[in-house]
């Protein structure tokens, strides 16, 4: 917590006095310490004179706010209407086999990878679409999904 | 061989098919070669399905677009072309050939798309040169109340799904008296199955910041928020170069273009949740706020962001405004019908062939967007229905295909027109899995401030999943039929009120379907699971065992070279041995 202070406070400077900078102020913050924590919550809470029932409120409202760490890549299984009708459940259940996870562990062991669903990355025309960090990748069958995650493994075994 | 240029299309859908790839092999063979031709960068040009694109120009054999490119051929290909060689790969535009597509695009009228897959969005002079910023020039030397008229008199109505008159809203924005006013972009795009948004933001950002300029000017706001989804990195990031370019050249900031107006333009990123697109939660999650909803009256225009007079209109609603402000109302009249003049984007997806993104004068049939425009269905299955409107829309029958593209036409089918997305289902979709789709999908992003939205859309839910495992009985279509009622009197916002939609038109065009599940515990369209025995065909199987090794739950038994059997009392269904069989020897009922 130490040194995420520091990062903390420069970040809090960043967004001082603005109005309507929580939420960017807490993508900021997520973006550099990984998620939000119960002690970063408090943290802003008391620098920004909020309740922290209300920095916890915004963090559970939207979608993106993680309270949990994630893994070090984040692969976003698209389950919008394109997708879903292109089968986009068998893509899932391939991820979450390759990763041996499941519905209620999202999160691999080694803090490699996370897995999330999103509702649709716009990107309908290549349906099924997953995204790993930035990168999209689309026309999907299950029998494609190990390899494009042994690339992000062998990554950053290198 | 002068003026030889090769533009690469790196919109999303391009970079995901591998554009960057043909992009970089492109450059590196100029380089090595020092030919004289100058490689650009565009965005989408709408036909996504035959991503990457490349477009050749400026040789004798005119303009020709390549797809499906890939880039161990694309060199040899511009060789040719430079050799005046038409390539025999793909061609799918070709502007004095015919070109796989060149109907497709015939059949469409492009004002909103006017620059997407033409220009490089990242560059401002690229726009300039396609008559950009005249219209904010035109504007400026204008009464605002003579902009307002003519926007009244285009007939223009939002984009956003509503289809409210914008020239009026503007109005009612204008006629306000307040110290500060704002205008808002929004770029939230959450029905799922929808890209016209983030395509226009990618391919040509500076037409929707010119539309807000000249909206602002008109209102007589000076600060304005493009509130786009973070899960569009590429339109943000094209946005933000825009604006700084514009900027630059003295379209934003203090007294623009030597006039004594001023305008500020801020991107808000969205957080992840599907209601901060109805307008009002949208402006609480500018503030920096939960996204929830609040009661109408009091309207933005009157009482929005920070409690000042605000208007909000749609990316695509902003994109047509400098073009009618250049062409005038009567021209963009010329296209659409009486009540619903000018254009619409569409995004195909689902099981169409070309999916993509489209634009199309109103008033054209859905038959001719899907089988004229969208080059018809994907595969050999028959089409079964069309889904407009995403979660508050419906699906649209194979029955009502002649009807036409405007507000009140699509709104009588019981679907919507909405923002545009056409998710197209064949014969292999389940209709009862997707209204429960839909149905999971808006109880997981109602805010929960309205009972009947929060509790109502969970108890369609669960009746709908017991439906799709064979557990549903008859009384379930009635119970159904009488929460959506209550749904749609009981919410507050439109997320609530339109909720039912998707249930409600499936079961009014696809009654049966919904039987079939209750009374014959069968899912026609062999999507639902537990309604689903998976079985070897004794006659296909040749017992390569490959099934039984793959299997996991090891419900699968044989011999080798012997026909294998599933114990059905044990198979959870997973579709494994459907999938692997390289005999089609399992199927699945
Ligand atoms: C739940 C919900 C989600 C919405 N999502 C969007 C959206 O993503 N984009 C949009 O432009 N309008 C959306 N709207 C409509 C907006 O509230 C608003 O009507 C629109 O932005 C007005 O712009 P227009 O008049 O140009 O269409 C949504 C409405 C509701 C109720
Ligand atoms: S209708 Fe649903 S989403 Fe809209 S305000 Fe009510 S609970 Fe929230
Ligand atoms: S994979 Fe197909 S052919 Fe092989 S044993 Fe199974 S059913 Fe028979
Ligand atoms: S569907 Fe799955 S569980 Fe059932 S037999 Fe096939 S592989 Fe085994
Ligand atoms: S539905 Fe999956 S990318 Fe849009
Ligand atoms: S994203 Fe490339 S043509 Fe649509």
């Amino acid at each position: 917590m130490a040194n995420n202070i520091e990062l903390l406070d420069e970040i809090l400077a960043k967004y001082q006095g603005k109005k309507g900078s929580l939420i960017p102020l807490l993508q900021e913050t997520q973006n550099t310490l990984g998620y939000l924590s119960r002690e970063t919550m408090a943290y802003i809470a008391e620098k920004m004179h909020l309740p922290a029932a209300e920095i916890f409120g915004v963090a559970t409202f939207y979608s993106m706010f993680r309270l949990k760490p994630q893994g070090k890549h984040l692969i976003r299984v698209c389950k919008g209407t394109a997708c879903h009708v292109s089968d986009a459940d068998s893509i899932k259940k391939a991820v979450l086999d390759t990763l041996q996870l499941s519905e209620e562990k999202n999160t691999t062991a080694d803090m490699q990878f996370t897995v999330m669903e999103v509702a649709c990355l716009g990107c309908c025309s290549l349906s099924p679409v997953i995204m790993i960090d930035g990168r999209t990748y689309g026309k999907l069958t299950p029998a494609a999904i190990p390899a494009i995650l042994k690339q992000y493994a062998t990554e950053d075994t290198l | 061989m002068n003026n030889i240029s090769v533009k690469v299309g790196l919109a999303s859908c391009g970079v995901a098919a591998g554009a960057k790839e043909v992009y970089n092999a492109l450059e590196q063979y100029l380089k090595e070669k020092n030919k004289p031709v100058t490689l650009k960068k565009t965005a989408c040009i709408g036909m996504c399905f035959e991503e990457p694109i490349v477009q050749f120009e400026g040789s004798e054999l005119g303009s020709i677009h390549i797809g499906k490119a890939n880039p161990e051929t694309i060199t040899q290909i511009l060789e040719d072309y430079i050799a005046g060689k038409a390539p025999a790969e793909n061609v799918i535009l070709a502007e004095k050939t015919s070109g796989k597509h060149n109907a497709l695009l015939a059949n469409q009228q492009r004002i909103v798309l006017r620059n997407c897959g033409i220009i490089d969005p990242e560059c401002i002079e690229d726009y300039e040169a396609r008559d950009g910023y005249k219209a904010l020039q035109k504007a400026l030397s204008m009464d605002s109340n003579a902009i307002i008229e003519e926007i009244k008199k285009s007939g223009l109505r939002g984009r956003g799904g509503a289809g409210f008159p914008t020239g009026l809203k503007w109005q009612f924005c204008a006629s306000e008296n307040a110290d500060k006013k704002y205008v808002i972009c929004n770029a939230d795009e959450g029905d799922p199955g929808a890209f016209m948004d983030r395509s226009t933001l990618e391919g040509d950002p500076h037409s929707v910041i010119e539309g807000m300029i000249i909206g602002a000017y008109a209102i007589g706001a000076n600060e304005g928020y493009i509130y786009c989804r973070a899960e569009y990195p590429m339109a943000l990031e094209h946005l933000k170069t825009a604006i700084s370019a514009a900027e630059e050249k003295g379209y934003l900031g203090k007294n623009i273009l030597g006039s004594s107006f001023s305008f500020d333009l801020h991107i808000k990123e969205g957080a992840g949740a599907f209601v901060c697109g109805e307008e009002t939660a949208l402006m609480q999650s500018i503030e920096g706020k939960r996204g929830m909803p609040t009661l109408r009256p009091p309207y933005p225009a009157v009482k929005g962001l920070w409690g000042k007079p605000t208007n909000i209109n749609n990316v695509e609603t902003w994109a047509n405004i400098p073009w009618i402000i250049m062409h005038g109302a009567q021209e963009f009249r010329k296209y659409g019908t009486e009540k619903s003049p000018g254009t619409k984007v569409f995004a195909l997806a689902g099981k169409i062939a070309g999916s993509g993104l489209i634009e199309v004068p109103m008033g054209i049939t859905l038959k001719d967007i899907i089988y004229n425009v969208g080059g018809g269905m994907k595969t050999s299955n028959p089409f079964k229905a069309v889904q407009m409107g995403g979660p508050s829309g419906g699906c649209i029958p194979a029955e009502k295909l002649d009807t036409i593209v405007d507000y009140d036409s699509i709104t009588a089918t019981g679907a919507i027109m909405g923002s545009g997305g056409m998710v197209v289902m064949d014969t292999g979709t389940c209709m009862v899995d997707v209204a429960r789709f839909f149905l999971n999908f808006t109880q997981n992003e109602s805010c929960g401030k309205c009972t009947f939205c929060r509790i109502g859309t969970k108890r369609m839910l669960e009746i709908l999943t017991r439906i799709t495992e064979g557990k549903g009985e008859l009384q379930d279509l009635e119970n159904l039929e009488e929460l959506a009622v209550n749904i749609i009197k009981g919410s507050l916002c439109g997320l609530g009120q339109t909720a039912p939609n998707p249930v409600l038109t499936t079961l009014r065009y696809f009654k049966d379907e919904y039987l079939a599940h209750i009374v014959d515990k069968h899912c026609p369209a062999g999507v639902c699971n537990a309604l689903i025995t998976y079985k070897i065909n004794p006659e296909k199987c040749i017992g390569c065992t490959l099934c039984a090794r793959k299997c996991p739950v090891s419900c699968i038994s044989g011999q080798v070279k012997q026909v294998h059997t599933i114990d059905q009392s044990k198979c959870t269904k997973c579709g494994t041995c459907f999938q692997v069989c390289k005999f089609d020897a399992v199927t699945k009922e």
